[in-house]
């Protein structure tokens, strides 16, 4: 196959990379890790990124593009800086998850599914996170937020910047 | 009062830290079940009458004495700590508040098996447990009971984590291996068997979370302890998430085989807001809907079964008068069919369909024979499918049908619903 290697990752991402390498029998195993180190310095994963990910990995490229492909929490499109990621699952919709996820669309001028213009937000419709008994809850980024009203969401959206 | 064993010390600061497990007793477990056989290990495993936490209910001695004796042949263990069966949210609590539990069970298993390695595979969404795992995993390394010659005995382990990546089939334990192996998470025909054929072509014991965390006090109290709390056949702790319409959501850690009415009206307060209970879902959302008449059953993995429903990982919704449970099915249908992994025909197509029917009924365009149409796909997806995905789905929907025909029926004729 014909395709030119950039290089896309840091030194520091790249070294993570090789550390996860050392958890496998098989270095291709590092797949999921990888991506998701790399999504961590890139917010998404271009095809440039998967490239350079496969070659770390010594793995074909069509094979790590549909593990990618295979898991939601690897991001093929830009997100926002923050992604706002409501769970609509049955708990969380027995006490009022459509009603946060029609507020939170008011408040950022989104439809779910949608990214700000100003790329700060991502609104999105998430299953379950097992957070069940703190529900209605959201997932920004990485941090759970949990027992959410209204008073609450525009206290947390004011904190992030 | 029944004395929490698993979450004993989960309100205790600094929990997560080896320090304090150590100070609560944490980690002499370890060195006695160092010394003992193997064999020995695991028939103390059996008689505690322990079985797995995950959902299906296997016996965790019976499990592990499937693991070939060969020392010569590399074995693993997999800890699922995916929890992704929607009501579910126990492992987060001992992954996050005592870490050390888990490992200190995952490395006695691993002896007991004569792994040398151990993968914890965790749901990608719980990026802070995962950090406290591999802190709690350097601490313990630290400490040396993990790595290599642990506490003198020449037994080597060490345990990684692995991050899913948000697909709940992942759960199902050979997408689980798959997934570990770095692939799309899509589940393996069985035989062969994990343990024969399991994470990179070895043999492979996977358990979950709370299973392996039950694995200390085993060891230490003993197996007649174990099984002296709750059922014969079914004996032991139990961890129970209630959620949805109760007035204290939350975990509550009893006796197994404490009836349904228990945990929902002496535990989590009863129903909130002046409303009345209408229906239970006792499993997480794969385990069909119990009703008013069905609140005294005890809830252990036979008791459940029994009902025609499953124990399944004791996630406890609860749902209110005022709830649509043609709503309740559409959404856990919706959940379904986002979660299919699209290998098998009639789960793929099955979980859609079914999805639309109800998405219409829902939205007031039902059609006359719509209701017997979600039986018979009911009846082509049901036993026909690669992986119990696709028989989760059909059981929480023929569970909803069964005790609330007359809501399908009314939403259809009267475009609207009757709560
Ligand atoms: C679709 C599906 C999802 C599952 N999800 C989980 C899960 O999130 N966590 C879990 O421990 N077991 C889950 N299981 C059960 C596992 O396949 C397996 O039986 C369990 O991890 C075995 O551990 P145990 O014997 O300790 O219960 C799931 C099973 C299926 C079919
Ligand atoms: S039953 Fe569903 S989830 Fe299981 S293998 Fe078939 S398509 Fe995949
Ligand atoms: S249903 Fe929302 S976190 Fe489980």
């Amino acid at each position: 196959m014909n395709y030119e290697l950039k290089i896309m990752l840091s030194t520091k991402t790249i070294e993570d990379i090789k550390k996860a390498i050392a958890n496998y029998p098989r270095k291709k195993s590092a797949s999921m890790d990888a991506l998701t180190i790399a999504q961590k310095e890139c917010g998404h994963l271009t095809q440039d990124v998967l490239l350079e990910i496969a070659s770390l990995l010594e793995m074909p490229p069509v094979q790590l593009n549909q593990v990618a492909a295979f898991y939601t929490m690897y991001n093929k499109k830009p997100v926002g800086k923050h992604h706002v990621q409501v769970c609509t699952n049955v708990s969380c919709s027995l006490l009022g998850s459509e009603h946060i996820v029609e507020f939170l669309s008011k408040k950022l001028g989104v439809k779910k599914g949608e990214t700000t213009s100003d790329k700060k937000f991502t609104l999105s419709e998430v299953e379950c996170l097992g957070s069940c008994g703190t529900a209605p809850m959201m997932q920004i980024n990485d941090d759970y937020y949990e027992n959410l009203t209204e008073v609450k969401i525009e206290e947390i959206l004011k904190g992030l910047k | 009062m029944f004395e929490p064993v698993l979450l004993k010390n989960i309100n205790t600061p600094d929990s997560h830290r080896i320090d304090v497990y150590l100070k609560n007793g944490g980690y002499q477990a370890l060195p006695n079940a160092l010394k003992m056989q193997t064999d020995t290990l695991i028939q103390l495993v059996k008689d505690s009458g322990l079985r797995g936490r995950g959902g299906a209910g296997f016996s965790t001695g019976l499990k592990w004495s499937f693991i070939t004796k060969d020392p010569t042949i590399p074995k693993y263990l997999c800890c699922n700590a995916d929890e992704g069966e929607p009501g579910t949210f126990k492992d987060r609590a001992i992954i996050e508040k005592d870490p050390h539990e888990l490992i200190e069970g995952m490395i006695i298993a691993c002896y007991a098996i004569g792994a040398q390695a151990a993968y914890i595979y965790i749901r990608g969404e719980f990026d802070f447990g995962a950090r406290r795992l591999e802190q709690a995993i350097y601490e313990a390394e630290q400490k040396g009971y993990l790595g290599k010659n642990i506490l003198n005995s020449n037994f080597n382990c060490d345990i990684y984590v692995h991050k899913g990546a948000g697909a709940y089939i992942c759960g199902e334990e050979t997408a689980l291996i798959e997934s570990i192996e770095g692939k799309r998470g899509q589940p393996r025909i069985k035989p062969p068997f994990p343990a024969q054929v399991g994470l990179f072509g070895k043999p492979t014991v996977i358990n979950n979370v709370e299973t392996l965390s039950c694995i200390p006090h085993i060891v230490n109290k003993g197996p007649k302890w174990f099984a002296s709390i709750g059922p014969e056949k079914s004996p032991g702790p139990k961890i129970f998430g209630v959620s949805g319409h109760v007035k204290k959501p939350g975990l509550y850690e009893l006796p197994m085989g404490t009836p349904l009415r228990e945990v929902i009206f002496t535990h989590a307060g009863g129903i909130r807001d002046g409303k009345k209970f209408k229906a239970a879902i006792p499993g997480g959302v794969s385990a069909p809907m119990l009703t008013e008449k069905d609140l005294d059953t005890p809830m252990d993995f036979d008791s459940m079964a029994a009902k025609g429903t499953m124990l399944g990982s004791a996630g406890v919704i609860v749902m209110d008068d005022t709830t649509c449970i043609v709503k309740v099915a559409m959404r856990t249908m919706g959940f379904f069919r986002h979660e299919s992994c699209g290998k098998c025909t009639p789960c793929r197509e099955g979980t859609d369909w079914t999805y639309k029917v109800l998405h219409r009924i829902e939205h007031g365009e039902g059609k006359e024979g719509d209701v017997k149409l979600l039986e018979n796909l009911c009846g082509n997806i049901f036993g026909r499918t690669f992986c119990p995905l696709g028989d989760g789905a059909v059981m929480a929907l023929r569970g909803a049908l069964k005790n609330f025909r007359d809501e399908f029926l009314y939403h259809v004729k009267n475009k609207k619903c009757m709560v």
